[in-house]
């Protein structure tokens, strides 16, 4: 996040902003997100519902609608190329080749009617031009990478005959299959039980790291968060809040959102019956966003200067953890081991 | 285990369906009893059985065989007019609030309708009703009453399915999923809504949910499923301090929360749950079980007391080896 890192990241996006008209008026999706990406690393964005971090992959890729309905400005640098300016052939090129995507349905990604096998040599073939041949044995290694047994078998079935754990396995082979270097995974285990959720997420870390392959992965848990990310960034309303290692963001918040995010799950360490901290209200509405911070109706410490000005992101000397706060909480030296 | 004071008995019950000519048991031969005033969870993977349980209580559909005994009455010796008359002590919620509104009537329609299907003819009164439980619920009546379930969120949504619910004083609501399609906040909201909701009118909870920690945090026991039958019953902070059946403990060592950062969490359970048109031999778990031996897939394991109130069905639990 520091601006005078010098060598270029993975992926850099620089004042991104992705808004929708609407018939009852624009919505502030993405609002003025700027973050940064290194190779081989895994960043968290992590947020609720109508947070924006969906829609920022999205904007990422360049797949939201072309009718005119979507505004966009800023800069999405990829190895240095800006992405938002490159004309759609070629950022075929690179959808799929070099940044890859997993979504929360495998269903909505896969073609019901093609054999799982066909689904994964077509990238090959057409992507990085490999014979027929070599294509399926590449995809048999690909399928026994991602853990589905009887790999050659599974080749000839189609999605429906998979259970949706192993559809979504068949969804990470495609987007491996053109060895991404980014690899965006948006809530990939949400519509899954929790066992396969570790399965899956395991997996993930697993070809990250084979690959040195950097991932984004989007979720609104930060237990998930926690566990495999090695940075992370906070959204809110369109925005982020807050950002820096995963480490140092569940040791030491410094928005109020991402503490009361924090308290409101229920903590598996408390007995029950254990009152939970609701967050008060609702994330504000995007067609009318408010002008100071977007988090200050819900604040329990907002003050009066937290409804007029809009808090703009910054961080401490000698750190790279950034908020954006007028009060930010006190950093609580560690207490804990 | 029958008790003296259980406001809900199943006994036995059996829920089978037909898939592609193929008759298989969604739930086998299950027992429990749910104690007047508690929360009882029910947790467990997708095809566990758990929301085929809660709609077997509520006889949409009636089981297969067994008995449901809701305040002394046998449910499947009832007429359809005798059990219109229960169903309104007996109501259900649903994970997907907004799906379960009707989007072209008005929320004090929606809320009133149990009322009218009652045969409540004074307007006057069922307004006064509709206005008391939205107020309990926590949605402000005379903004809210006009208005048509797409003008609200989610969670707006679920706080108005449980109004409905409460509005015929129920005794007892199973709640299936109710904040899985929630955001976390809302869901904590939701959570402390039902906890206030059960205080102030005597409510008994069946809650079922794929979410341990939520399911922690609300129930007095816990009860988890597999494969259409219990593997574990037991108090809630103790079945959390002291899992018995590999199965629970597998499920509680593969939740990601925020004390784990980086860290490698247990070993995730391997494999998935096996098809109910094909089950096992013996334990329906012994194929993802880091455990089994020989006995496993020869003897079904007996859902057994191990300690007072806990319950488990293994060969092998995992605190008697430990001892």
């Amino acid at each position: 996040m520091d601006s005078k890192t010098s060598a270029s990241p993975l992926l850099e996006v620089v004042d991104l902003y992705t808004h929708f008209d609407t018939p009852r008026g624009v919505a502030h999706a993405v609002d003025g997100v700027s973050f940064r990406l290194e190779r081989g690393r895994t960043l968290g964005i992590v947020g609720e519902s109508g947070s924006g971090k969906s829609v920022l992959s999205r904007t990422i890729i360049d797949i939201l609608a072309k009718d005119g309905s979507v505004l966009n400005q800023g800069e999405v640098r990829f190895e240095g190329r800006d992405l938002m300016a490159l004309p759609e052939k070629d950022m075929r090129e690179i959808r799929g080749r070099e940044i890859a995507m997993v979504f929360q349905d495998p269903m909505s990604s896969l073609n019901p009617v093609k054999k799982i096998g066909k689904q994964i040599t077509e990238v090959l073939v057409k992507r990085l031009g490999m014979p027929g041949a070599e294509a399926k044995r590449r995809a048999v290694e690909l399928i026994e990478s991602v853990g589905i047994p009887d790999a050659a078998q599974q080749l000839d079935r189609f999605p429906m005959h998979l259970s949706g754990g192993m559809r979504q396995r068949v969804a990470i082979a495609i987007a491996l299959a053109g060895e991404p270097k980014l690899l965006i995974a948006d809530e990939p285990t949400t519509a899954l039980d929790v066992t396969i959720q570790a399965q899956i997420l395991d997996l993930l870390r697993r070809q990250q790291v084979e690959r040195n392959m950097a991932v984004i992965l989007i979720t609104h848990d930060l237990g998930i968060v926690a566990q495999y990310t090695d940075d992370v960034v906070v959204m809110y309303a369109g925005q982020i809040v807050e950002s820096c290692s995963t480490e140092e963001l569940i040791r030491r918040p410094r928005m109020p959102y991402t503490e009361a995010l924090m308290n409101s799950a229920p903590n598996l360490a408390d007995p029950p019956h254990t009152r939970l901290d609701a967050i008060p209200g609702m994330p504000p509405n995007l067609l009318r966003v408010p002008q100071g911070c977007r988090f200050a109706d819900r604040c329990p410490y907002a003050a009066e200067k937290c409804s007029t000005e809009m808090p703009a992101l910054a961080h401490d000397e000698d750190s790279s953890h950034i908020y954006a706060c007028w009060y930010p909480l006190e950093v609580k030296e560690a207490v804990s081991a | 285990m029958s008790a003296l004071n259980a406001l809900l008995s199943i006994e036995n019950m059996t829920v089978e369906y037909t898939n592609q000519g193929q008759r298989f048991a969604a739930i086998s031969d299950i027992n429990i009893d749910i104690a007047e005033g508690e929360t009882l969870g029910l947790v467990g993977e997708s095809g566990c059985g758990k929301s085929t349980t809660g709609r077997a209580i509520i006889q949409l559909p009636a089981p297969t065989m067994g008995k449901v005994t809701f305040e002394g009455r046998d449910l499947s010796e009832l007429n359809h007019e005798e059990m219109r008359q229960v169903r309104r002590r007996l109501q259900i919620i649903f994970q997907d609030p907004v799906s379960s509104l009707n989007p072209r009537r008005k929320v004090k329609d929606i809320v009133a309708e149990p009322l009218v299907i009652a045969g409540m003819k004074d307007a006057a009164e069922r307004e006064r009703r509709v206005r008391e439980v939205l107020e309990a619920v926590g949605v402000d009546p005379d903004t809210a009453m006009d208005r048509r379930p797409h003008q609200f969120s989610g969670g707006q949504c679920q706080r108005i399915c449980i109004a409905r619910a409460l509005i015929m004083e129920p005794k007892l609501i199973v709640c299936d999923e109710p904040v899985s399609a929630l955001d976390v906040s809302v869901q904590a909201q939701i959570l402390n809504l039902l906890e206030d909701m059960k205080e102030r009118y005597g409510l008994t909870l069946l809650f079922i949910s794929h979410d341990l920690a939520v399911v922690k945090n609300i129930s007095d026991r816990v009860a988890v499923m597999y494969l259409g039958k219990f593997c574990e019953l037991a108090d809630s902070a103790r079945i959390y301090e002291a899992p018995a059946h590999p199965y629970t403990a597998g499920l509680m060592a593969t939740i990601p929360d925020l004390s784990t950062i980086g860290a490698d969490a247990g070993p995730a359970l391997m494999g998935e749950i096996p098809s109910p048109l094909n089950p096992p031999s013996g334990c329906h778990f012994r194929t993802r079980c880091p455990h089994a031996q020989e006995r496993c897939a020869a003897e079904e394991p007996e859902f057994r007391q191990i300690e007072s109130g806990h319950h488990v069905a293994c060969h092998f639990p995992l605190t008697e080896q430990e001892s």
